[in-house]
């Protein structure tokens, strides 16, 4: 079990909302040649290489000029770049999220900055009427060339109205890319993709990542790192169960294989990474390898990702699957505040380990989580 | 202690430059055009009207599903894309096919978009009068209201920019003014200095919604100020007044970097669309007396026919070359075959996904093998 503490953010969050981190972190014994960085990092320098490559990149959205952001994702932005390129703006989604769209129509490359996903939805008709669809309603007249990012899903101690997953909802929608980094790695490999690419990207980001650090090589570092978008990452290879997951939830996914190893049950963790479009070769192939699949994501279960990644394998390997999938989701309710319900509404490790024991039918106690 | 109140004592003046009868008001600030202008802006608001009374009829008739039209508004239409130049980017509404018309957009095209057949510029994906026409800088027209106007600010912050003798133009009926959209754009373009500027027709009615339920305020025009923006209210009848209000209007935008709002009074003559019947709303007089005797068309007329710059043959030839040539242009675009199969699946997104491209193929394969299964008039 790892211990929990209780820290109070100084001025790294701009809220004083007390979070919640865990002891062990990611930190392993490397030679000082493998640099450490943290995810906030990763995405500050995306941004900053590719608005310094490309003149037509700008970044638009509340506190990511004069305060550095809300997060401090945009922090030096304003200062090198100038007011023209990073621009506050007033508190509209729905203003500054059509502005964005009518730049990138215009040939523009913006990023436009959600303070947290659960506010996108006041700018959703843009993202989805506009952006999503123009391309093809225009019959490829007008492209529209936008990022979307911003936090996505459960923070600590928000409420019901800061912590809601939104990849189900926007990787349903054709004519939107949607992608979701764990590691500094897929930071900034995937960031960069966004930017690049042609269509509107929804990068969903998580706010309880922000602060963690991860190995990244001298590839990683170097400007012209990009990961392709639609790939998967195995994290962890393994032989007795799949296990998928994406953001913040592949943390937990390997801790939970840890665990499993040493119960004998070797599981094999992807990182999503794509959420749309899905690579559902990688998963599927992981399956028939595997003969088992555990699902797991922070957001509401009906309609999840899970639910399509389920179909999918179902659809293509299904003589291949020697139990019925396991699909972990956030409890059907709207997130509690106080801490211990909180805790019983996301996924946690013993919810991974026991849903994988199940797929390789082992008996698993009944008792809830500690 | 004083609070201002909820409207003035006068409403906001209307700026005119012809009176009812088509004739020049003494002192007005007229922008003098020369004939050809005047003659161009004339034909083009009679190709609008008849383009709209015969594409309507076929609507009618059943030879493909919608049409709305934009009888009553012509002087808007014309008269503000006479104003413009050709580099200043377009985000109308849907009652501005007029715009596109000016900019040389043709009959056929027209037609074509209607029935949505392969040679549609926009391959068929969007239902009736969404035009758009990105060479001639002219948005798809977006079927939720109000859209379009922070998007035209976004448009004029990239003009701005790229520092081009040109600006953005957004259009919006009264209805669209109640539309959140409609305040964020504002909002943000005085804050951000966008050289954009809001059209705002004011016919009168939102489908069956008239402006008395749709706001208390005197109007659009006053709205301007509530965020810093210089406005404008005019004559939407008078094409005259319309061409120099938007001319003067995009000057101040583009030298001064700033938004500026312009609400032309109109009449809706038409229903709102094909899907509507507004004898149900509103009396047969009412729409008689607006198509008539406050006919922007005739107003206009009169005055350009004062100059001796045109005349009754001459009006009866436009008429009926336009109708031939849109009846043409019907049969044409009617015979013309329907998008192929692969349309369906282009566009979505820059490079076609891997799920679509093999959908596209299993398709194909499946009509190859079983074409008696097919329909013969629909391209692969």
């Amino acid at each position: 079990m790892w211990g929990i503490i209780r820290q109070k953010v100084a001025a790294g969050g701009g809220s004083p909302v007390a979070r919640i981190r865990p002891v062990v972190s990611n930190l392993r014994n490397y030679s000082s040649a493998v640099k450490q960085m943290m995810v906030r990092e990763a995405l500050n320098s995306a941004l900053d290489e590719e608005m310094s490559a490309d003149p037509k990149v700008f970044l638009m959205g509340e506190e990511v000029g004069e305060y550095q952001g809300a997060y401090k994702i945009s922090k030096g932005l304003l200062e090198k770049y100038g007011p023209e390129r990073v621009l506050d703006t007033p508190i509209t989604e729905a203003g500054f999220t059509g502005i964005g769209v009518g730049a990138a129509y215009y040939g523009l490359k913006p990023v436009v900055e959600f303070m947290t996903f659960n506010f996108s939805m006041q700018a959703i008709d843009h993202i989805i009427n506009s952006a999503a669809k123009s391309n093809y309603m225009s019959s490829g007249q007008i492209s529209v060339p936008i990022v979307f990012r911003g936090p996505n899903g459960a923070a600590a101690g928000v409420g019901a109205q800061h912590s809601h997953c939104y990849a189900a909802w926007y990787a349903s929608v054709p004519g939107l890319k949607v992608l979701s980094p764990y590691s500094s790695e897929d930071a900034r490999g995937l960031l960069k993709a966004a930017i690049r690419d042609p269509d509107p990207v929804v990068f969903l980001e998580n706010e309880l990542l922000y602060g963690e650090s991860f190995p990244v090589s001298a590839e990683v570092l170097d400007s012209s790192f990009c990961l392709p978008i639609g790939k998967a990452k195995i994290e962890r290879e393994g032989k007795d169960v799949t296990i998928t997951a994406f953001s913040k939830i592949v943390g937990l996914s390997l801790k939970a294989a840890e665990i499993l190893a040493k119960e004998g049950i070797s599981a094999e963790v992807i990182n999503l990474r794509s959420i749309r479009p899905l690579d559902r070769s990688t998963i599927n192939a992981s399956v028939r390898k595997t003969n088992r699949l555990v699902t797991v994501e922070e957001g509401f279960p009906q309609h999840g990702v899970g639910a399509e990644i389920c179909a999918s394998v179902i659809e293509e390997s299904f003589g291949y699957l020697d139990a019925p999938v396991e699909r972990i989701a956030g409890a059907d309710v709207p997130m509690p505040y106080a801490a211990n319900l909180e805790r019983m509404a996301v996924p946690q490790v013993e919810d991974i380990v026991r849903a994988a024991k199940r797929a390789c039918y082992r008996s698993v106690p009944m008792a809830a989580a500690a | 202690m004083r609070f201002i109140p909820e409207s003035s004592e006068k409403r906001v003046p209307c700026f005119r430059v012809l009176d009812d009868n088509g004739e020049l008001i003494k002192g007005s600030d007229f922008q003098q055009v020369s004939k050809e202008v005047a003659v161009k802006m004339y034909s083009h608001m009679v190709t609008l009207q008849v383009m709209d009374s015969v594409l309507y009829e076929a609507q009618r008739q059943g030879r493909f599903s919608f049409y709305l039209t934009t009888i009553g508004e012509e002087a808007i239409n014309i008269g503000s894309a006479a104003a413009l130049s050709a580099d200043d980017f377009i985000l109308p509404q849907y009652r501005e096919p007029g715009v596109l018309l000016w900019r040389g957009y043709t009959l056929q095209q027209f037609a074509n978009q209607v029935f949505a057949n392969k040679a549609d510029d926009g391959k068929g994906r969007q239902m009736p009068i969404h035009y758009g026409s990105k060479k001639l800088n002219y948005i798809t027209i977006s079927s939720p209201i109000a859209t379009q106007l922070p998007q035209a600010v976004g448009v004029a912050y990239s003009l701005k920019m790229e520092k081009k003798d040109a600006c953005a133009v957004a259009y919006t009926g009264d209805g669209g003014t109640s539309e959140g959209d409609f305040h964020a754009a504002l909002n943000f373009a005085a804050v951000m200095e966008a050289p954009v500027v809001f059209i705002c027709r004011n016919n009168g009615w939102a489908i069956s919604t008239n402006i008395s339920e749709q706001f208390r305020s005197d109007g659009i025009v006053v709205k301007g100020r509530a965020y810093g923006i210089r406005s404008i209210r005019v004559d939407g009848n008078d094409a005259l007044a319309v061409y120099t209000a938007v001319q003067a209007a995009r000057e101040m935008a583009i030298s001064e970097k700033r938004p500026v709002l312009v609400e032309a009074l109109t009449y809706r003559v038409g229903h709102h669309s094909t899907s509507d019947d507004s004898t149900k709303y509103r009396t047969l007089d009412e729409i008689e007396y607006w198509k008539t005797e406050r006919s922007p068309i005739n107003r206009f007329r009169n005055w350009v026919e004062r100059q001796g710059w045109w005349s009754e043959q001459e009006e009866t030839e436009l008429r009926s070359s336009i109708k031939k040539q849109l009846l043409q242009a019907i049969q044409v675009a009617e015979k013309t075959e329907k998008p192929a199969i692969t349309e369906l699946f282009s566009d979505v997104y820059d490079v076609p996904p891997s799920n679509l491209a093999e959908q596209e193929k299993q398709l194909k394969e499946i009509i190859q093998t079983y074409p008696q299964d097919y329909p013969t008039d629909v391209p692969v």
